[in-house]
């Protein structure tokens, strides 16, 4: 038996983690195929919020967890001012009708 | 199995499931503007309820750093809980500021 199928909570963490990883592919269909930029981003920063629930899952499943933590909160920083930045760069009209993958 | 276990699970499988409303809401809802409810509200909601399953599932074994890295989690929660709406409100300001039309009824979806 593999070590992190251990005890029962780490398998509960295992399978957990690998929903959220479904989870997040759903959010990355909205950020392929969103016909403006601004689906986009909502996509990106879905991803992001559910980046950070998946990190402190793998910091317990390494047993590791006063590492995952902090960069957990670096990476919870690092998005909302990387989708901050974004949305003021993209007020412009720039991209907003004609950005379809799929028409 | 005892009891503190059964909490974080049952808080963490309720967290799963409004991050999995929040991922269909995105995928199926017809306009950006209806798209930023579940991405502002379910997301926040969900990792409310995981983090918090996650902060009473490492005072298992009681320290003071366990103790501390709780807090840090938390301290993550109250982030995302003043990040989260905050960065769904500057996509939805952007997307009227660059006159962006709303999806009205009959409509095709976008």
């Amino acid at each position: 038996m593999p070590r992190y199928l251990g005890s029962l909570m780490d398998s509960i963490f295992l399978y957990s983690s690998l929903y959220l990883a479904f989870l997040m592919v759903l959010s990355l269909i909205r950020a392929m195929i969103g016909p403006t930029v601004l689906d986009r981003m909502i996509g990106v920063n879905a991803i992001g919020s559910k980046t950070v629930v998946l990190l402190i899952m793998i910091g317990f499943l390494y047993h590791r967890m006063d590492m995952f933590v902090d960069i957990a909160l670096a990476y919870a920083m690092l998005n909302f001012i990387a989708v901050l930045a974004a949305s003021r760069y993209f007020q412009k009209r720039k991209g907003l009708y004609d950005e379809a993958l799929y028409r | 199995m005892d009891i503190m276990n059964i909490i974080v699970c049952v808080l963490l499988f309720s967290g799963l499931f409004f991050l999995t409303g929040g991922a269909v809401g995105i995928l199926r809802f017809p306009d950006f503007y209806s798209r930023l409810h579940p991405a502002g509200k379910l997301d926040t909601l969900g990792s409310l309820l995981a983090m918090t399953a996650f902060a009473l599932f490492n005072l298992h074994h009681f320290s003071l750093g366990a103790l501390l890295t709780s807090l840090k989690i938390l301290l993550i929660v109250v982030f995302i809980f003043l990040a989260s709406p905050t960065a769904t409100h500057g996509i939805v300001d952007a997307g009227v500021r660059a006159g962006l039309a709303p999806w009205t009824k009959g409509e095709k979806r976008r």
